[in-house]
């Protein structure tokens, strides 16, 4: 950082990695994971907000009921690109390729993930299925839904499937990649003295997300890849016609794009549990258990996908069990939210902005996660099987869920990041428009999906109308939540007031080193010697006089 | 820690640590790797209950002399592959070249010999796509059993081509001297990659050329 344009704008001294060398090249070809974040950081806030004006054109055209914006066909075109462009494209890659690969060798007291080059690499992966799928939407966009459904997508569809379907297939490998580095990471390069039950519990979820990266995303990719093969050689895998199953896809589907969810949604509990012991400043409540819960969900995350397929025609006694082990899911789930409520409970508990979105992801996590329940459920999923009650239950999970934990995360750790804080006001403000918006976006569509409003229709009964216009009206609150701490955030990175190397004050490695990190993270390796969140008997971390306008307490003196 | 070896990367602490680093990363790998073939498994399990006399009457179209000549090409390459990883840990480096070269030679046999079987199902029309002809009552699925057996065999086709290339560029490099008994971890995870791909024609061979055989 330069010596700074005036006296009013505070500068970082130390070295850092962001001041350790300049121009595109040095941010193109670094390996260093903290660099590498900040570049996923950009590629994956473009693909949000592509996706996001998809939503909003989705939006605009449900206003009326008889969807005067576009044709049906583009509105099936606007709904895949919006699934496809969210999910591949920022949720499965939004916490851990940004926070886990910014925080999860800090955490743990290493220099860097355990191969850097192929962390590099998998940025340039993901790019490179990003660039087919704008192809594919520049030339015109696929309809056949992110579910890709043949032989639909194999056979009928006169859109870019092909063009698509490679972008994800490619873009699996990052993924597969970066849950395979921080594996290794994990249990190879832990700092002396941090032993497994030390580890932050945000490094415990990364864990059990990257073993459903690396079990589930191989048997996408080769899924994917025989629909493209299919419609290119016109075979018959899954094609009724020629002999194929068709069914057989969505079994193959789903038993990836279920675990996906928790992909999106464990590192989303990871960072609220960061956050609540943080900002209850007390020590989580059942460390162990909520580690186990952890790979409770991946383990049983991956024997639920055919509650998906309740009406697809799977026999009844397949769709029984399937039916308990989603039911069973929800109890590692639970687990968590307890955990989390009795770590708040008689802990003083304060307001900053990741606090909001911790509390925020716990509500709506309860919402979406209880409704997913009513789905679960054999005979009540027949009725509100593709509603808008699906859409409202995963948006809850998803948005309100992985969104709120993303966010929360990144503001969490941007003083880390940038070595600066924003505005806590306009922070808190923004998170609390996020909240409300969404709520307002997406609770009518429970009410609407329960009344029979099909998903994926560009039409609807005009007695729908009332709790479309809210859900549209919703959106457009949700969409300032969203610009909002794009712009602050920005703005911060060079007019913020200095944060310091631990501004909440946390007990993590993390807030051991400067903010931001030196290149190689530590000046000298860390040794660890306490338990994690240990609150109380961390002399350095001792509360002095709350400072009033953080809302939260003052660093103590570190030396 | 005295001097560091020319071969650590800066993010390890010691040799140890990066040959710890390095070895589970290519298990982990190959986990994700077996998830990938098992995809393709699973195809063509359904597909083979569903249509299990078609099956049988296609995989009679293969040949079993040229498949089973190729499994043992593969398991003497396995059996090479091995003993490179040997000589390389005990430091011998003509063994471990020489090793090398053998393994790099039996992975071309094992292709040359695919190659004459891919030619021969083009020249019988055993192909999927419009030019695929088979007797009536069981065309579609031997249409589908040859679209699996390509796209399988295919796969691990792929598979060999990489590996014959990270094994030539292993042969180059210990050539060179580059492994030694303190360094050699390239030699050992490649040589797990090696048997993977082996294992997986292991499986390949039996569910694709033997379940025609009369009994």
């Amino acid at each position: 950082m330069s010596t700074g344009t005036g006296a009013s704008v505070p500068t970082l001294g130390h070295e850092n990695y962001l001041n350790v060398s300049y121009g595109v090249k040095s941010w193109l070809l670094t390996t260093d994971h903290k660099r590498i974040a900040l570049l996923y950081l950009v590629s994956i806030t473009l693909f949000f907000f592509l996706g996001g004006a998809f939503a909003v054109l989705i939006r605009l055209n449900l206003l009326t009921p008889q969807g005067d914006l576009v044709s049906a066909e583009t509105y099936n075109k606007f709904f895949t690109m919006h699934g496809v462009v969210m999910i591949f494209f920022f949720l499965i890659p939004s916490i851990p390729a940004v926070l886990g690969n910014f925080l999860i060798p800090l955490m743990i007291g290493a220099k860097d993930l355990a191969f850097p080059r192929l962390n590099l690499s998998s940025w340039y992966i993901f790019n490179l299925g990003g660039l087919f799928t704008l192809y594919s939407i520049i030339r015109g966009g696929v309809d056949t839904g992110w579910t890709f459904y043949t032989p639909y997508s194999s056979l009928y569809s006169n859109t870019h499937v092909v063009a698509t379907v490679v972008g994800i297939f490619i873009t699996g490998f990052s993924t597969i990649l970066t849950g395979l580095n921080f594996i290794v990471t994990i249990h190879t390069m832990r700092a002396p003295g941090m032993t497994w039950f030390r580890l932050p519990l945000f490094v415990w979820t990364h864990y059990a997300t990257s073993l459903i990266m690396i079990l589930g995303t191989p048997v996408v990719a080769i899924t994917l890849a025989l629909v493209a093969v299919e419609r290119v050689f016109h075979l018959g895998i899954f094609n009724p016609a020629l002999g194929g199953d068709p069914v057989l896809f969505q079994h193959l589907f789903w038993f990836y794009s279920h675990p996906a969810v928790y992909i999106m949604v464990l590192p989303a509990m990871g960072v609220t549990t960061e956050l609540i012991t943080t900002f209850a400043r007390k020590k989580l409540f059942g460390y162990h258990l909520v580690a186990a819960a952890s790979f409770g969900i991946a383990v049983i995350g991956f024997f639920v996908w055919a509650h998906h397929m309740f009406v697809a025609g799977v026999s009844p006694y397949a769709a029984m069990i399937f039916s308990i082990l989603s039911y069973l899911v929800a109890i590692p789930s639970a687990v968590k939210v307890f955990n989390w409520m009795a770590t708040l409970y008689k802990g003083s508990v304060s307001w900053a902005t990741p606090m909001l979105y911790g509390l925020g992801f716990i509500g709506l996590f309860v919402m979406g996660g209880l409704t997913g329940l009513f789905l679960a459920a054999l005979g009540l999923d027949v009725h509100v099987h593709d509603t808008y009650f699906v859409v409202a239950h995963f948006h809850y999970i998803m948005v309100g869920g992985a969104v709120m934990g993303y966010l929360g995360g990144l503001h969490y750790w941007w003083p880390k990041i940038s070595g600066r804080l924003y505005p806590e006001a306009l922070a808190r403000f923004s998170a609390i428009v996020l909240f409300v918006g969404f709520n307002l976006t997406f609770f009518p569509q429970f009410i609407l999906g329960y009344l029979g409003m099909p998903r994926r229709y560009h039409a609807y009964p005009p007695e729908f109308q009332v709790l479309n216009v809210l859900s549209t009206a919703g959106a457009s609150i949700l969409g300032i939540g969203y610009l909002l701490p794009m712009f602050y955030l920005i703005w911060s990175m060079r007019y913020g007031p200095v944060a310091g190397p631990n501004p909440w004050p946390a007990t993590g490695l993390e807030w051991q080193t400067p903010s931001p990190p030196p290149p190689h993270n530590f000046d000298v390796t860390p040794v660890v010697s306490w338990e994690p969140y240990d609150f109380a008997n961390r002399p350095d971390l001792k509360y002095p006089a709350p400072a009033p306008e953080l809302g939260h307490f003052q660093p103590a003196a570190q030396d | 820690m005295s001097q560091a070896h020319s071969a650590l990367a800066e993010q390890f602490r010691d040799l140890e640590q990066q040959r710890e680093a390095s070895s589970l990363g290519m298990w982990v790998f190959l986990v994700t790797e077996i998830m990938f073939f098992g995809g393709l498994f699973m195809v063509y399990t359904v597909a083979r209950a569903m249509h299990p006399a078609g099956f049988a009457q296609a995989s009679r179209h293969l040949d079993v002399t040229l498949g089973g000549t190729n499994t043992a090409v593969l398991i003497c390459s396995s059996l090479t592959m091995a003993l490179a990883v040997y000589a390389s840990q005990v430091g011998r480096r003509r063994m471990l070249a020489g090793f090398l070269a053998l393994t790099i030679a039996l992975g071309c046999v094992f292709l040359v010999i695919k190659a004459i079987e891919y030619a021969d199902k083009f020249h019988h029309h055993l192909v999927p796509g419009s030019a695929f002809s088979f007797a009536a009552p069981e065309a579609r699925p031997a249409e589908l059993f040859f679209s699996l057996y390509f796209a399988m065999t295919g796969l691990h086709a792929l598979h060999m081509i990489i590996g014959v290339g990270v094994v030539a560029v292993l042969l180059v490099k210990a050539w060179r001297g580059r492994y030694t008994i303190e360094y050699h971890t390239p030699v050992e995870i490649s040589g797990l990659y090696w048997h993977f791909v082996d294992i997986i024609w292991i499986f390949l061979f039996p569910l694709l050329y033997l379940i025609g055989l009369k009994r």
